[in-house]
């Protein structure tokens, strides 16, 4: 990261490898959204377990609310491997997108 | 008639794209890098991980902060809401008095908020300050710069005064935008005053009141302004909310590192809660 950080016109925002990644993810899952979305429109919003009537941005927008909950509470409870926080997190997406 | 799709129009919302990218989304994404390292100045930064937020989490002083903003704004929400609305209700819809209301009720809205927190500072001294003289007056032993009770009335207190008048504000024009039809469809069906409230004024409130808890909550849950220039977060840290226990750690400590990972978990909570009063506040709305 040393050169990222010394050379690069963005080297007062501080970038490294896995926050950039972090961002990449994001900025994919909404580029899939989107050409999911043209490819099969999604429609009107579905009511779900919750009683929610939500679209698909809006699960998008409560998993990745809710992942960052899970990954911060397991970080209080269990420490800083969040590998296992990961796996949770993408299975609470899958229920999000199939459920709620 | 076949109807048009012109993307284009896309184009016009560009600017504010724009806007909210260099406002919104590059400082967050600094934030985040900040957070996931530290540094000592000259631009030097050195990976640390997640040991800022584990940090964050376990930190005893963002416990209290917290739990002292969640009372905070429940008390401001609990009281400013109904107070709002009351006042907007016993409001003039017509005539001369209207303009005079409403000047007077958004003044308070023009006031600057190092002003406000100025104003209060000085009103609530107990020896020469109206409001703590008063007080004292009464018999009731006052000193916010001492008794932590006080402090908390002359914090909420300051903040139902500066902000009561944007929900009044927007309930005012909730209530004018409402059709006389329904109020002579009351009439003839003889509803009581409560009746009319209940069942017409109420719901046809409930967008404008959805804004208003929102606006009031971000607003109230963000605070820092009035409350460090009235009391400082004192007497000890009894009024240190959370926007003051960052400031502090990241200006006065200057440890960037935990400031950063304790203003992702500030703008989780704020983003959650807002979408939790959103969602059931317009929760079947699409039926």
């Amino acid at each position: 990261m040393d050169g990222m950080q010394g050379t690069s016109i963005l080297s007062w925002m501080a970038w490294t490898a896995p926050t950039a990644l972090f961002f990449i993810f994001i900025a994919c899952c909404l580029v899939a959204m989107t050409v999911w979305e043209i490819l099969v429109p999604g429609g009107d919003p579905r009511h779900g377990i919750l009683g929610l009537d939500t679209t698909r941005g809006d699960r998008l927008f409560i998993s990745l609310l809710g992942s960052a909950f899970i990954c911060l509470a397991y970080l209080a409870a269990f420490g800083s491997n969040l590998w296992p926080a990961v796996a949770i997190c993408v299975l609470y997406a899958i229920a999000v997108f199939r459920w709620v | 008639m076949k109807k048009t799709f012109d993307n284009k129009a896309w184009f016009l919302v560009l600017p504010v794209f724009l806007m909210v990218l260099f406002n919104s989304l590059i400082p967050l994404m600094t934030v985040v890098n900040y957070s996931v390292q530290e540094t000592f100045g000259n631009n030097e930064f050195f990976w640390s991980g997640t040991r800022w937020f584990e940090q964050v989490l376990h930190d005893r002083q963002f416990h209290e902060s917290l739990m002292r903003q969640i009372i905070f704004t429940g008390l401001v929400l609990l009281i400013q809401i109904p107070l709002g609305l009351a006042i907007a209700l016993c409001m003039p819809r017509k005539g001369p008095w209207v303009s005079v209301c409403l000047v007077l009720i958004a003044l308070p809205l023009l006031v600057p908020w190092n002003v406000v927190g100025s104003m209060w500072n000085i009103m609530a001294l107990p020896d020469i300050g109206l409001l703590g003289k008063a007080i004292n007056g009464l018999g009731i032993s006052f000193n916010y710069t001492r008794q932590p009770l006080a402090a908390w009335f002359t914090v909420v207190l300051m903040d139902v005064w500066h902000w009561t008048s944007l929900v009044v504000l927007l309930c005012y024009a909730g209530l004018v935008s409402i059709p006389d039809a329904y109020y002579q469809a009351a009439q003839v069906d003889g509803a009581s005053r409560w009746s009319v409230f209940r069942y017409i004024q109420l719901p046809k409130l409930k967008h404008v009141l959805t804004i208003a808890i929102l606006l009031r909550f971000m607003d109230s849950f963000m605070i820092y302004t009035e409350v460090i220039v009235l009391t400082g977060g004192g007497p000890g840290s009894t009024t240190k909310f959370l926007s003051i226990d960052l400031v502090q750690k990241a200006l006065g400590g200057f440890d960037l590192g935990p400031a950063a990972a304790f203003s992702i978990v500030y703008f989780l909570i704020i983003l959650f809660l807002s979408w939790l009063f959103y969602t059931l506040m317009m929760r079947g709305e699409a039926k």
